[in-house]
C-alpha cells in the first residue's frame, strides 16, 4: 500500500517534472518533513501554553494594587507589541543568549549553552504572544461586572480566590473569540524560528527545496496544508472548549 | 475576629458618628445608630441620602473617613481587623442579585463555605439543599441564574449569604430591581429570616413591608439621619417637616 502511494508519487514527479513530491517517494525526505512537523506541533503547543500563562498572570497584575507590578507589565507589553516578533527572536538568542550559563554537553567535552535555539524560540514567542493575551484577557476581565466581583468579596473570598474563581471564568468566555485569533497567528509565527535555526516545518522544507529545486512547488503546496491543518485543529479545539464553557442566560 | 468583651446585651452592631465622601461629595455627615442581636431595622429616605453607602461601610465595602463601626465589638475599619472573619458574621445581599452566573444555584450556595471557610463539601451541601428548600426553590438546585427570574435569583442571592451563617443580614434595596409580582416572594423570605431572630438591616422603598416588619425605622436624608423610631410612631406621628415631606410623597 505504501509502496504504491511512493510509487504514484515517483510516476508523477517523472511525468511532470516540477511537481516531484520528493518527501512522499523518499524515505530520508520523508523523514526530514516529519521531524519537521513534530518541532513546529511542540513549538505550536509549547508557545500557546506559556503565552496563555503569562496572559493570565499579566492581566492579575494589571488589576495589582502595587503601582509597581502593573508598570512593569506596562513596559513588557509596551515592548514586545510595539516591536517586530523576528527582531524580538533575534534579540533573544544573539544578544541574551550569550549570557545565559553553558554547560558541558553529553559527549563530556562540548560546551553547550543551557538554553537551546528552540528553548529561546519558545521564550521568545511566548513573550510576544504573552503581551497580546494580557490585553485580552483585561478586556475579558473588564467586562466582568464590579457587583459580580463585589459579591465574592462580601462573601469573604481572597483577591486570588475572587480571581480564580470568578473573574476568570466568565472573562475567558468573553475573551475566547479574540484569544483565538491570537493564538492562531501565534502558530502561523513559530515559522520564524528558522531565523535561528530551529529545525521546524519551514527549515527543513527550505532544506528540501534547496537541495532539490523539483520540489520547490509542491514542498510550498505542502507547508500551505500543513498549517492549514494545524490551525484547522486549533480552532476546533477552541470552539469546542467555548461551546462547552457556554452557560444559559449568559452572553450571546 | 476578637469578640472576647462582646456580650450580647450590648449592640450587635454600632455606628457611631460615621462621616463618608467619595471625593468632595460627603454622603455620610456623622451617623449613628445601635441594632441589639435579633432586631430588624429598616432604613428609608430619598435617592441620594447615603442609605446605601451606609450599610456597606458595616461589612467594610466601602472605607470611612472618621467615626467607628463595631460589628460584636469589634472594629470594622481597623486595617488589622480579619475582614473574612467579619464577612462571614455580616452577609449582604444585594440590589441586583449579583450571582454568579457560571455555578448552578447550589454552586452558587455552596461555593463560599468551600472555598473560604474550608468546610466539607458534603456538609456543606446538605446546608445548601436546606437553604434551597427554606427559600423554597426546590427543583431549582442546577438551574443558572440566567435561567431563573429575578425573584428567584434573589432567594437564591439570600441563601448563598445564609450558608455563611452569619449573625447580621444586611439588605440593600433588594426588591427594587423586581417585578411587582416577585416582590412578595422574596419579603416573605426575608420575613421568615426576621421571625426566626435573624439580626436584619434593611435599606427599602417597600413602606408597608418597613413597617410590618421592622423593630426600628431610621429616615435619612442628605447624608444624616433626620427622624428614627418605632414603625408605628414613626409612621403616623413624624415630627420632622422632611419626614413628614417623604411619606407624603411616597404614601
Amino acid at each position: 500500500m505504501l509502496e504504491a502511494f511512493a510509487e504514484f508519487f515517483r510516476q508523477v514527479a517523472e511525468e511532470y517534472p516540477r511537481w516531484n513530491f520528493i518527501f512522499f517517494h523518499d524515505e530520508r525526505q520523508f523523514w526530514r518533513v516529519v521531524s519537521g512537523f513534530q518541532y513546529t506541533v511542540v513549538l505550536s503547543i509549547a508557545c500557546v501554553f506559556f503565552s496563555v500563562i503569562i496572559g493570565v498572570v499579566g492581566a492579575w497584575m494589571q488589576g495589582s494594587p502595587l503601582k509597581w507590578a502593573r508598570r512593569l507589565v506596562q513596559g513588557y507589553i509596551q515592548f514586545f507589541r510595539n516591536t517586530p516578533p523576528f527582531v524580538q527572536l533575534l534579540f533573544f538568542y544573539f544578544a541574551l543568549g550569550q549570557f545565559t550559563p553553558t554547560i558541558t554537553g553529553p559527549d563530556g567535552w562540548t560546551e553547550v549553552p543551557l538554553i537551546s535555539n528552540v528553548g529561546w524560540a519558545i521564550i521568545s514567542l511566548s513573550f510576544f504572544a504573552g503581551a497580546f493575551n494580557v490585553e485580552i484577557f483585561r478586556a475579558g476581565i473588564e467586562a466582568v461586572p464590579e457587583s459580580t466581583t463585589e459579591a465574592a468579596t462580601s462573601l469573604g473570598f481572597s483577591r486570588l480566590q475572587t480571581y480564580k474563581e470568578v473573574v476568570l471564568p466568565l472573562s475567558f468566555r468573553v475573551c475566547l473569540p479574540a484569544l483565538n485569533n491570537n493564538l492562531v497567528n501565534l502558530v502561523k509565527t513559530t515559522t520564524q524560528a528558522v531565523g535561528i535555526a530551529v529545525p521546524e516545518l519551514l527549515y527543513e522544507c527550505l532544506g528540501i527545496w534547496n537541495d532539490y529545486p523539483s520540489a520547490l512547488y509542491p514542498t510550498m503546496v505542502f507547508l500551505f496544508v500543513s498549517f492549514i491543518l494545524l490551525v484547522g485543529i486549533l480552532v476546533f479545539g477552541m470552539h469546542r472548549w467555548e461551546k462547552a464553557m457556554k452557560i444559559p442566560g449568559y452572553g450571546g | 475576629m476578637n469578640t472576647e468583651n462582646w456580650t450580647p446585651d450590648q449592640p450587635i452592631v454600632s455606628i457611631k458618628e460615621v462621616h463618608k465622601s467619595f471625593g468632595d461629595l460627603e454622603v455620610l455627615k456623622g451617623v449613628s445608630l445601635d441594632i441589639m442581636k435579633g432586631e430588624v431595622i429598616c432604613i428609608i429616605g430619598p435617592s441620594g441620602s447615603g442609605k446605601s453607602t451606609l450599610i456597606r461601610c458595616v461589612n467594610a465595602l466601602n472605607d470611612i473617613q472618621s467615626g467607628s463601626i463595631q460589628v460584636e465589638g469589634q472594629e470594622v475599619h481597623d486595617p488589622r481587623l480579619d475582614k473574612l472573619a467579619l464577612r462571614q458574621k455580616v452577609g449582604m445581599v444585594f440590589q441586583q442579585y449579583n450571582l454568579f452566573p457560571h455555578k448552578t444555584a447550589l454552586e452558587n450556595i455552596m461555593m463560599a463555605p468551600v472555598l473560604v471557610l474550608k468546610e466539607d463539601k458534603d456538609e456543606v451541601e446538605k446546608r445548601a439543599r436546606a437553604l434551597i428548600a427554606k427559600v423554597r426553590l426546590e427543583g431549582k438546585e442546577s438551574s443558572y441564574p440566567g435561567e431563573l427570574s429575578g425573584g428567584q435569583q434573589q432567594r437564591v442571592a439570600i441563601a448563598r449569604s445564609l450558608a455563611m451563617q452569619p449573625d447580621v443580614m444586611l439588605f440593600d434595596e433588594v426588591t427594587a430591581a423586581l417585578d411587582p409580582e416577585t416582590v412578595k416572594e422574596v419579603l416573605v423570605t426575608i420575613k421568615d429570616l426576621a421571625q426566626e431572630g435573624m439580626t436584619c438591616i434593611l435599606v427599602t422603598h417597600e413602606m408597608g413591608f418597613a413597617r410590618e416588619i421592622a423593630d426600628h425605622i431610621y429616615f435619612t436624608d442628605r447624608g444624616v439621619i433626620v427622624e428614627h423610631g418605632p414603625p408605628d410612631t414613626f409612621f403616623d406621628k413624624a415630627q420632622d417637616p422632611r419626614t413628614k415631606e417623604f411619606l407624603s410623597q411616597i404614601l
